[in-house]
């Protein structure tokens, strides 16, 4: 009636975040200028990804499921980039009070 | 001309946890499975919201940011990650107990996941009583000595933690009365959709946490 996985699926995807996780704090302590806080989000959406897909099983439910989870992120993603694009161009026209 | 028992030989019986609205249990399971998705976006909302004043200041106070980041105790913050993670995959176990019917299993399962969830609240406990004697609390004690935006980035460590461990509690709650129904061998092959739905709600606040943990703990470790 529904999908079980294995366990054995379970183990590999708990030893993968295990994994990720001591990635994740391995490269915060190299300086990589810019680049840490983006690579340390893409460590963050891989590991998040792998709970949603395996652990939660969205890569089992319906089209319909699927659509609705990513659909959070989308609107996040929205969010971020509506709300940062308003304040990171506050200063180009140079206009006081703006 | 009259039709008695028309029904009774042409279906089996409906399964005794099938709401009337629905057609079987597939399509019973599948509907709260949908419906836990969409308050699940509701939740990355109210933590978008969160999230969305934390890049937003941080963008104006990075040096803040790094100060902040740097006061809190990354070693304890990745236990507590680790921790989370072990959680996750009790509760995935746990799940898949109540789809095979194995009691026992189900059993254990919630019961390690609520004793590590509740590991990571008591380091979590710890943590804060740091922030409290370091007076690194917002507020009229915060220490005068620090720049003042750094009370920005604390604010928002203890509004993003503390609705993270109080969806914890909130969990914990669940799944002891997840607990309570396996015990009483309400979870099988057929039916397992409460279990399933904590299930999803126990590793949405897991993923939370794996975005908090480099946002919070991490960002100064390379200065």
């Amino acid at each position: 009636m529904s999908h079980v996985s294995s366990k054995g699926l379970y183990y590999t995807i708990f030893a993968s975040l295990c994994v990720l996780t001591v990635v994740t704090v391995a490269i915060a302590r190299v300086d990589l200028g810019a680049m840490n806080t983006p690579i340390a989000l893409a460590v963050a959406v891989t590991k998040a990804m792998l709970v949603i897909l395996f652990f939660m099983g969205v890569k089992y439910n319906t089209p319909l499921t699927k659509v609705v989870a990513a659909s959070g992120f989308v609107w996040l993603i929205i969010l971020f980039g509506v709300t940062m694009g308003d304040y990171l161009t506050r200063g180009w026209l140079g206009v006081p009070g703006r | 001309m009259s039709a008695p028992n028309v029904h009774s030989d042409a279906h089996q019986a409906p399964h005794p946890k099938l709401q009337h609205h629905f057609h079987n249990m597939a399509q019973q399971l599948e509907a709260s499975i949908l419906g836990m998705w969409v308050f699940l976006v509701t939740e990355v909302m109210f933590f978008g919201g969160m999230f969305m004043a934390y890049l937003l200041y941080r963008t104006m106070y990075p040096d803040a940011w790094l100060a902040g980041s740097n006061e809190l105790n990354e070693v304890l913050g990745g236990v507590n990650t680790l921790v989370l993670i072990v959680s996750s995959l009790t509760m995935a176990l746990a799940v898949r107990a109540a789809q095979v019917g194995a009691r026992m299993a189900q059993i254990a399962n919630l019961i390690l996941t609520i004793i590590f969830g509740s590991i990571f609240l008591i380091v979590k406990y710890f943590e804060y009583a740091a922030k409290f004697e370091h007076h690194l609390v917002p507020g009229a004690h915060f220490d005068p000595a620090r720049d003042p935006a750094q009370q920005l980035y604390f604010s928002l460590y203890f509004m993003l933690t503390g609705i993270h461990a109080l969806h914890m509690i909130v969990g914990i709650v669940l799944l002891f009365i997840m607990l309570r129904m396996a015990w009483k061998h309400q979870f099988n092959a057929d039916y397992f959709t409460p279990m399933e739905v904590t299930g999803l709600y126990w590793h949405f606040v897991d993923i939370v946490w794996i975005f908090l943990f480099p946002l919070l703990y991490l960002i100064g470790k390379h200065h």
